[in-house]
């Protein structure tokens, strides 16, 4: 197995969340004002931001894998792992809950900050005290 | 034109730009690193820094997290380069309740690591790559969420 340079990772990951990061910008998405908007209907650009990066990020991932053997810093190209069980569902229910109280996601939450939108802080908080809640009392390995 | 405008109020050029610079961060990092890019599990990851628990040691966050903090890095980095350039250095506060942003993110936190992924693991990774689990799970949330939303604005929430 060759050995991957840890320091190309960690700059390809800030280089990669930049993009991603000025695209929630961009989308308003840091905003929970315009999620909030598309979930009570009223403006549907979300649709458009999920649509975008879904429908890339589809090109992406079955292309380079038929195109290269491997990643230029790593040794596999990795799957998402998602599985048709009732934790997914139910965990996905909830998120939603959450996700319609506050109008953040945890991308968003992060990405938010570096529009000055500081109470997001807040919802990092949150979402790490949920995340912490999940893993210590939930948490399957 | 008309119904155009009806369903993109604030236009559609900045949602289809921006998902698809959304798009471009998840496939560089694939390209590059062959890592797939969601979000939520950082935070889970966040705690194998803080408590020794077993769950939060399990190496699919400790080998992961130093990359999953420079992405979450990266996430302020491109924010702030978007202010300072398209955005004309203008900043944006939100008006919701801080309390709606704290009980809606222990929910959402919560939610997300159970289900296995938020909008950007199941909505652009999961779906990206055709998984029908990840598909049910966009379905499900969206759902919730829009009632959670109404639910919320009529008993006079923001």
């Amino acid at each position: 197995m060759q050995r991957v340079p840890p320091l190309a990772v960690m700059l390809s990951a800030l280089v990669a969340g930049s993009l991603f990061g000025f695209g929630l910008a961009l989308s308003t998405m840091v905003r929970p004002e315009a999620i909030l908007q598309f979930l009570l209907l009223k403006n549907f650009g979300l649709l458009l931001v999920m649509g975008g990066a879904a429908g890339v990020t589809f090109i992406a991932y079955h292309l380079l894998p038929r195109l290269m053997k491997r990643p230029v810093f790593g040794v596999v190209f990795g799957k998402h792992p998602s599985h048709l069980d009732a934790r997914t569902l139910i965990g996905a229910a909830i998120f939603g809950v959450g996700w319609g109280l506050s109008g953040v996601c945890p991308g968003p939450a992060i990405a938010g900050l570096g529009v000055g939108n500081w109470p997001l802080l807040l919802s990092i908080i949150g979402i790490l005290l949920g995340a912490w809640l999940h893993g210590r009392f939930f948490g399957k390995h | 034109m008309t119904s155009l405008a009806q369903w993109f109020p604030t236009g559609w050029e900045p949602f289809l730009f921006g998902g698809i610079f959304i798009g471009l961060g998840v496939s560089l990092l694939f390209w590059l690193t062959g890592l797939i890019g969601g979000i939520s599990t950082a935070y889970t990851a966040v705690w194998s820094l803080i408590t020794r628990h077993p769950f939060f040691q399990h190496e699919k966050f400790v080998s992961t997290r130093n990359w999953r903090l420079m992405y979450g890095l990266g996430l302020i980095l491109g924010a702030v380069v978007f202010t300072y350039t398209l955005g004309h250095g203008e900043g944006f506060v939100t008006k919701v309740p801080l309390w709606q942003l704290f009980v809606g993110g222990i929910i959402g936190g919560f939610g997300a690591r159970m289900g296995g992924g938020c909008t950007s693991g199941h909505g652009i990774c999961g779906v990206g790559s055709g998984q029908l689990p990840s598909i049910l799970a966009v379905i499900i949330f969206l759902s919730t969420a829009i009632v959670t939303a109404h639910v919320v604005r009529s008993l006079g929430g923001f």
